[in-house]
């Protein structure tokens, strides 16, 4: 979202943009939402606007599959190294589909976290940007089968292609690498392997009609209908083994997900384990709508443990709720872990980072950090670090 | 036809299996097309290769090329000279409909019809150029966020005039003992950033500072706003775009009594305290502090939101007191304490002070008890209902954003910037924060959000970058967001306007004005392309070069409506080309199945579908019409704000039409489809079939 709006945002201002994507479509982790806080509205909305932008500009140069390897040079004169992935679809592609019907190797949803599968040819999703296929070189056959090259009639494959090397000469960087979510599996107490317990990402996609439920939330375990949620939150934030800092989305996303599942399934019972609901400005009103939601239940405590049942992948949560000073055990359908930011890095060693690994926003001259690679913040607040790193990007003077 | 007129028709992508290709040309052939080309992939290089040689050397007025979605394969057929008009025959005809049936081929043809009646009625927009562009940009309020955004639009080489009401720039940020720590390492209280900003202000000298002054007037628009300033400096600047950066006031503690304030002498606000600690009045500050988070916040009876600064305040508060009274006590009563971010760092640091007291909790009542007060708390983490005795209580207020009406705008709509939910004046602010409802006005700092001082620096760059972008666009001729790009713009045609004011007072972004007669003047450069003017217009006077009236009869005229007996009925459908339109091609991608009953027209939005076209609609004999447009209401997803609520509140007037044709209310539908519920568009089409079923074909098919 933040490296959309900078190019976009850049692009209307008169400059010409280069804009480097490690994925195969735009849009970071926020393409893959459900929906934002606190509007429940779909993020392809704005996004849809965005990509409008970059068609009309006619400023902006994507390379997707894209990372860059090496960054020299100074503010005015950066010499930037870049590696793409071997397009083995190029652009010709019209994404007719026709390669993904014969491709006969399947691979996890990576779109998806890995709920369902693609084959190996696949469209990343269905509001993808660029819109064309890719194939996930790591699976495919290649030229043991190359059914796809037969039927595509566009010649837009090529199986032999190879990974390519750009140098770009720029005058100004923006870092605007974003976040990828805690992994939970590092957090020993609160049984991440079992099926039924999931991040707050992974839910999204869950809840999502692009998701493999198709818009229905179903627990991964046997595809039921969950009935009892409990959302554990700061899972492994605020905590000085994990993350020792707050993410600040994390309370105002799950207390989305609740209202968004209240809705959708009127007699499911949500508790919400916390240490402090940290919702900001007016997204206090999502918090004011679950406490007035009677399905909706908040216990002050941090969780003590969760384990699986022996019988159905049920979960058993014990926890203490601070406010009471009882002990709580309690019986869940499914578990959802409010999992924080991690700061993506894309060039360790070069960057210069906090102690907790975010980017800092004094680079060197010329190159700016902007939203959640540099501190944890919502997709408002990326969006505006965006347009912020976008003037510091055009300064003439430093 | 006397508009030439060249076509290309796509096969590729199953289009050709579907369609048959030449009954497709022999329409385009009828239509006086000036040529009609068949490809079997139009965008391989062989065909766009093809495609430009053939446009070589001809006088055509536009192009027509019928293939995939006008979001596929996007600029690749853009032509400087020419119209070009896409024919979405591969999402919303082949991939949806039943190949090769007759049904399908109909749905083409109609789509090619349509395509060409659309170039045919458009002409190529001319940029829209004003008599005067500045390039100046003129900044509100010289707080921290009024002046980093002068600060940052020098750096980056542009003009800055920069009024302040104040003797001194400032504000706020200025009267702080010190900020909230807000870097490495996050538990020493930093110094305040404003003065280094202050000292920065009297290097640059493209910076032009009007402290003791006020607004009187902005008349005008982007790219040619005429300020007239009041006070210490009086006289007239102009400007290209503007930056609000007027700040805010904290709560009125006037009405937090029942808290104690004015009531108790020791009670006072969390902006009083800081007061006292910027002045060093270190000895007024008794040895026994409470502080009270949320005192006027989170509470519907005084600020509903939360002000995201409070929780720190206290903590950085808590920490001079300790620092300067080592025997000193505090006590902090929370509803839940919000220190986001690596602000966490600093919440442990204070945690570790043993002297500072926190627990959860609600205060009942602040009570005085001789010389000290007595502070009860009802459900805090000690016990069920405490009673703290202390010598000092501050109240944690909350930001009010500062009212706009000052900036004292020459709108006919109003002098202030349209402000949402608490008086913030933004219209979407998650995906595009800095757009007001005033092309070129960008707000930034604590009046759009409750907002920390590295937030409104990082805003006030954010909404600088913004102020640049339009005097650029403006520059060209073009719209800013979100139609960014467009050339287009309304022109009126004056001889037919009867002054009813529906253009002046519903344009979402102000862009008409007034005489006193109530006529409209049209300021272009505000405007963002919207086309809810058209809407609104009971006279046909607005048009744009390539979005008309006349040009969407034409486009409605161009669909074959079989006749009764043929058992088929026609349903047409304006979708809203930002949201509803791209869903439609979502169906198409997952190859759902929608009836060839229905023909969609994009529209700009859903608010700008004028009656006129309805009503052509139906007298041409189609059975029903969907307006498919954003969600309304509190959470609205209208791009232009209010287009969908308008299109509700203009239903009673369309059903006054259907009356006057002796035709069934049932006959206009207006749906709210979310971009990303494309699973529900074959339902909702279907739905509606059954319904127009029920009551029978329109009985003016035929007439």
């Amino acid at each position: 979202m933040a490296g959309i709006t900078a190019a976009v945002e850049l692009a209307e201002a008169g400059r010409e943009v280069v804009l480097v994507e490690k994925e195969a479509c735009l849009g970071g982790n926020v393409v893959r939402m459900n929906s934002y806080f606190p509007k429940f509205c779909p993020p392809n909305c704005g996004l849809e606007i965005n990509y409008r932008r970059i068609r009309s500009s006619r400023r902006i140069r994507i390379l997707t599959q894209s990372t860059v390897e090496h960054i020299e040079g100074v503010s005015g004169d950066f010499s930037v190294k870049i590696k793409t992935a071997p397009a083995y679809i190029n652009d010709l592609c019209t994404a007719c589909g026709k390669c993904a019907e014969v491709c006969p190797v399947e691979r996890p949803n990576a779109f998806n976290y890995g709920f369902g599968k693609t084959k190996a040819a696949y469209l990343p999703h269905e509001m993808t940007f660029p819109f064309t296929y890719v194939i996930d070189g790591t699976v495919c056959l290649k030229e043991q089968c190359g059914k796809c090259v037969e039927v595509c009639d566009y010649n837009a494959i090529d199986l032999n292609a190879e990974e390519e090397t750009t140098v770009l000469n720029v005058e100004r960087i923006i870092i605007a690498t974003g976040w990828k979510t805690f992994d939970a599996k590092k957090i020993k107490n609160l049984c991440y392997a079992a099926p039924n317990v999931v991040t707050n990402v992974e839910l999204e996609r869950l809840l999502a009609v692009g998701g493999p439920g198709e818009g229905t939330l179903k627990r991964p375990s046997d595809h039921e209908i969950p009935r009892t949620i409990a959302f554990v939150q700061c899972a492994g934030s605020r905590d000085e083994n994990y993350l020792p800092y707050c993410s600040a989305v994390c309370c105002s996303a799950s207390l989305k997900h609740a209202l968004t599942i209240s809705e959708r399934c009127t007699d499911a019972q949500i508790s919400i384990y916390y240490i402090d609901l940290r919702v900001s400005g007016r997204n206090e009103d999502l918090l004011v709508k679950a406490e007035n939601n009677k399905n909706i239940r908040f216990i002050k405590g941090k969780i003590g443990r969760i384990s699986e049942s022996d019988d159905n992948h049920d979960l058993e949560v014990e926890a203490e709720d601070i406010l009471s000073g009882r002990k709580i055990k309690e019986r869940y359908d499914m578990v959802v872990l409010a999992t924080g930011m991690v700061p993506n890095n894309p060039l360790e060693g070069i960057i210069l980072t906090d102690s907790e690994g975010f980017l800092v926003e004094n680079q060197l001259e010329g190159i700016v950090t902007a939203a959640t690679c540099r501190k944890p913040m919502d997709v408002s607040e990326s969006v505006k670090d965006a347009t912020s790193a976008a003037v510091k990007s055009i300064k003439t003077n430093f | 036809m006397d508009r030439k007129i060249g076509i290309f028709i796509c096969s590729g992508c199953d289009i050709g299996k579907s369609i048959d290709i030449s009954r497709l040309k022999a329409v385009a052939e009828k239509h006086g097309a000036a040529f009609c080309r068949e490809h079997p992939a139009l965008c391989s290089k062989n065909g766009t290769d093809f495609y430009y040689s053939e446009l070589e050397n001809k006088e055509l007025h536009g192009v027509v090329i019928a293939a995939c979605s006008p979001r596929s394969k996007a600029g690749m057929f853009d032509h400087d000279r020419l119209l070009t008009e896409r024919v979405n025959l591969r999402e919303q005809v082949s991939w949806v409909m039943e190949p090769g049936h007759q049904d399908t081929q109909s749905a083409a043809e109609d789509y090619l019809r349509m395509g060409i009646a659309r170039v045919a009625g458009s002409a190529r927009p001319v940029p829209f150029r004003d008599s005067y562009h500045s390039s100046e940009i003129l900044v509100v309020g010289a707080g921290i966020t009024g002046l980093t955004a002068a600060l940052e639009a020098d750096s980056a080489g542009y003009v800055v005039h920069l009024v302040e009401k104040a003797d001194r720039p400032g504000g706020y940020a200025s009267k702080l003992a010190g900020q909230i720590p807000y870097k490495e390492p996050f538990n020493r209280i930093a110094d305040p950033v404003i003065f280094k900003r202050i000292e920065e202000l009297g290097t640059r000298k493209n910076i032009n500072l009007y402290i003791k002054t006020t607004i009187a007037t902005i008349k005008g628009q982007p790219g040619n706003f005429e300020v007239t300033l009041h006070g210490a400096y009086n006289g007239t600047i102009r400007v290209g775009a503007i930056v609000t950066a007027m700040g805010m006031k904290p709560y009125d503690p006037s009405a937090l009594s029942h808290l104690g304030y004015g009531r108790l002498p020791g009670v006072l606000t969390s902006v009083e305290f800081e007061e006292l600690i910027a002045t060093r009045r270190y000895s007024e500050i008794p040895g026994r502090v409470l502080f009270i988070q949320c005192a006027d916040s989170r509470d519907r009876e005084h600020l509903p939101y939360c002000s995201n600064t409070c929780c720190g305040t206290t903590l950085k508060q808590a920490t001079y007191i300790r620092e300067h009274n080592p025997s000193a006590e505090v006590y902090i009563i929370y509803k839940d304490i919000r220190t986001p971010g690596l602000q966490e760092k600093f919440y442990r640091a204070v945690q570790g002070d043993d002297a500072i007291m926190m627990t959860k909790g609600a205060v009942t009542g602040v009570n005085p008890n001789g010389n000290q007060i007595d502070v009860e708390v009802k459900d805090s983490l000690i016990d069920e209902q405490i009673v703290i005795p202390v010598d000092m209580v501050v109240l944690a207020v909350g930001m009010v954003p500062t009212a706009t009406e000052d900036l004292n705008l020459q709108y006919r709509q109003g002098t202030g910037l349209p402000e949402l939910k608490y008086r913030f004046p933004d219209s979407h602010f998650i995906c595009f924060p800095y757009e007001t409802r005033r092309t070129g006005i960008y707000a930034a700092g604590t009046i759009r959000a409750p907002m920390d001082i590295p937030s409104c620096m990082a805003d006030a760059s954010g909404a600088v970058f913004k102020a640049i972008q339009c005097i650029e666009a403006v520059k060209r001729g073009e719209a800013v967001h979100p139609r960014s790009g467009d050339l287009s713009w309304p022109e009126l045609y004056m001889d037919r306007c009867t002054d009813c004011k529906r253009c002046t007072e519903e344009c979402p972004f102000g862009s008409y004005d007034e005489n006193e007669k109530g006529t409209p003047i049209p300021n272009p450069a505000r405007c963002r392309r919207c086309g809810i003017c058209i809407g609104s217009c009971p006279e046909r006077v607005i048009s744009f070069k390539d979005y008309s009236i006349n040009m969407m009869t034409e486009v409605i005229k161009a669909v074959h409506i079989p006749d009764e007996f043929e058992e088929k009925p026609r349903i047409l459908a304006f979708v809203c080309e930002n949201d509803a339109y791209p869903a439609f091609d979502m169906a198409g991608i997952k190859r759902l199945s929608i009836s060839p009953y229905v023909r969609i027209i994009p529209v700009r939005c859903i608010g700008s579908v004028n009656k006129v076209w309805i009503s052509d609609a139906l007298s041409l004999g189609f059975d029903g019409i969907l307006q498919i447009g954003c969600k309304p209401g509190e959470d609205y997803q209208c791009h232009y704000i209010h287009g969908s609520e308008l299109t509700e509140k203009r239903g009673k007037n369309l059903q006054e039409t259907l009356e006057t044709m002796m035709l069934e209310p049932e006959r206009i539908k207006t749906v709210f489809l979310e971009i990303n519920e494309y699973d529900k568009i074959p339902g909702i089409i279907n739905d509606y079939l059954e319904e127009i079923e029920l009551i029978g074909p329109n009985p003016f098919k035929g007439m």
